[in-house]
């Protein structure tokens, strides 16, 4: 069953493109996601393009970093909770039966909020994800090239034996980055990747960010707005929306997704112009 | 509102003197403090000293090379250290998988149900049976049941019954005390359960786990009433060393057992002293160990 799901999942981009001018990636519609009965993100729908920059903007409790976390299934590791509707990547529904989340993560790579490196050296942090993917392939080579991707290279070249544990927050985040293009995904989620970081450090990840998006489809949650102005090609902007028959339960709706630029000068739900232009959240 | 402000009572800015009261109450909870541990490492000390006085004299090369013998001045307890550790040595070898498997289990895979929770318990209560049933149950089983008798073999299953559960418990603390981002990292590389479980939760959880090991170990290796229950035997007079698994054999709580029961002085006194300080010494070493074994995982990360 596994390997028919990886050769269907492979051979995917090929079809989608032909399908559609500008290649969508993700085609998502009325997604909702339960934690056990209450809601945490109601209705969304929209669609993620090849090789873009996607932002998911809003306020705390407005369920982007719950949104963020369908597209490679992150959300199956907590029990309670429950994705209804249908998210396609490349034409193939991501919760069909058949799908194994396994296969899914190795195409849809994440980076963590906080910087997460394993407690081990940088060459080994690196290489897990090519050598429990059984990828045939010369490690020495895909630390260097992984590394030098994510502009850490020149930082840590000589010391690839040392603890990750001793690189600075940033660096480690580099890191993180690193170790997920060492497995080829196609696309990397982003979470929050720089709220625990310094502004020098945030501009070395936004730089990166940039770089990245001519080989990968890039999806970001943030909180902060000039991030999403900076960086993106699309925002999709979330509310959070009070729900008393849950004991004043927060949940998410999505309010307007569009072109970045038109989105911060121009923007047409008038919540969307009170957000970006500071009035609340 | 406004009165309530006026009349609240402001403590005076001019006095900051410290308040005698306080002061009293610090002090008396510090030394009531200092008093409980002083307790239990007084108690400690004098019993140290009480056998390193008795016993130091009897301690020689050739008292842990020389079988037991009828004459207090040629009496040794080389059967006894042999057997105490390969006993050690079996114990370990089995309740090592064994036990990091059970914990790897409910730590990582098992699902939450009903099922899961009875194991839980059962694993918890486990930990605190005395400790002469677990001979008991190893006599019925291992030595009848099983047949093998009063063996060595026995022996380190029936130690290994009792040590198992407290491995378990500390080697699920250690998992669980690795960070929940590492599990998500790993998985986020498309890594299964699995393979992040071996690769990247055990090896971190590693130092936590060997210590819980080497401390459950040195509860075992004190033990006297399970493995006299299940068939350690007093004496084991025998040219050779129990190499088989099959053999009898002995162990030194037992030999402390044995000595004090005797009639003569020197053997209640001072050769069981002797031996209570070499088991002792092993305690010493095997926490040591620990203590290296720790200090060399913690280094890798």
């Amino acid at each position: 069953m596994n390997q028919r799901t990886s050769a269907q999942l492979a051979e995917a981009p090929a079809t989608g493109q032909e399908k559609a001018g500008r290649s969508v990636v993700f085609d998502v519609r009325d997604v909702s996601v339960h934690y056990g009965s209450a809601p945490a993100l109601v209705d969304v729908s929209l669609q993620i393009r090849r090789r873009e920059i996607t932002a998911f903007i809003g306020p705390s409790g407005c369920g982007k970093s719950t949104f963020i976390r369908c597209f490679n299934r992150t959300n199956d590791l907590i029990p309670s909770a429950r994705v209804t509707g249908t998210i396609e990547y490349h034409d193939q529904d991501l919760y069909a039966k058949d799908v194994d989340p396994v296969e899914v993560r190795r195409r849809i790579g994440m980076v963590f909020q906080k910087p997460n490196p394993f407690p081990k050296s940088i060459y080994d942090n690196i290489t897990f994800g090519p050598k429990v993917n059984g990828m045939k392939v010369d490690l020495d080579e895909v630390v260097e090239t992984s590394l030098k991707r994510a502009a850490l290279w020149d930082e840590v070249k000589n010391k690839l034996k040392d603890s990750a544990y001793s690189l600075s927050g940033g660096q480690q985040q580099r890191l993180c980055i690193a170790r997920a293009l060492a497995v080829d995904p196609e696309v990397i989620l982003m979470d929050e990747p720089c709220s625990a970081l310094d502004p020098i450090a945030t501009s070395k990840i936004e730089d990166l960010m940039r770089q990245l998006e001519d080989d990968y489809t890039i999806v970001i949650v943030t909180h902060n707005m000039q991030q999403a102005a900076r960086v993106s090609d699309r925002t999709a902007f979330f509310t959070a929306e009070v729900e008393s028959d849950h004991g004043d339960h927060r949940f998410g709706r999505l309010v307007e997704y569009g072109d970045t630029a038109t989105m911060f000068s121009n923007p047409t739900d008038r919540r969307t112009e009170d957000y970006i232009s500071g009035r609340f959240g | 509102m406004a009165t309530t402000t006026q009349e609240r009572r402001v403590t005076p800015v001019h006095d900051l003197r410290s308040s005698r009261r306080r002061a009293v109450t610090e002090q008396m909870t510090r030394a009531v403090l200092l008093i409980a541990t002083a307790l239990s490492v007084i108690v400690l000390a004098t019993l140290l000293i009480d056998i390193l006085r008795d016993g130091a004299g009897r301690l020689s090369l050739d008292f842990l090379t020389s079988y037991v013998s009828r004459f207090p001045e040629e009496t040794g307890i080389r059967a006894g250290l042999t057997g105490t550790l390969s006993l050690m040595a079996l114990v370990a070898l089995m309740t090592f998988p064994i036990g990091v498997a059970g914990a790897m289990y409910l730590e990582e895979f098992a699902p939450d149900n009903r099922f899961t929770r009875l194991l839980e318990a059962n694993i918890n209560n486990l930990a605190g049976v005395p400790s002469v049933i677990y001979g008991l149950l190893g006599l019925s089983v291992f030595v009848y049941i099983l047949g093998f008798g009063r063996s060595l073999l026995s022996g380190a299953l029936t130690l290994t019954l009792l040590v198992l559960p407290v491995i378990i418990v500390a080697a699920r603390e250690a998992l669980r005390s690795v960070p929940r981002e590492i599990r998500d990292g790993g998985l986020a590389l498309g890594a299964t359960p699995l393979q992040v479980a071996a690769r990247q939760t055990l090896p971190a959880a590693m130092p936590g786990i060997l210590t819980g090991m080497i401390l459950s170990l040195s509860r075992a290796i004190g033990e006297t009433a399970p493995i006299l229950v299940a068939g350690a035997i007093a004496f084991r007079r025998a040219d050779n060393e129990p190499w088989y698994p099959l053999e009898a054999y002995t162990a030194i709580p037992i030999h402390i057992f044995d000595f004090v029961k005797r009639p003569q002085q020197e053997f209640q006194i001072e050769v069981a002293s002797a031996a209570i300080i070499v088991l002792l010494a092993l305690l010493l070493l095997m926490n040591s160990g620990a203590i290296v074994l720790r200090n060399r995982y913690s280094r890798n990360r």
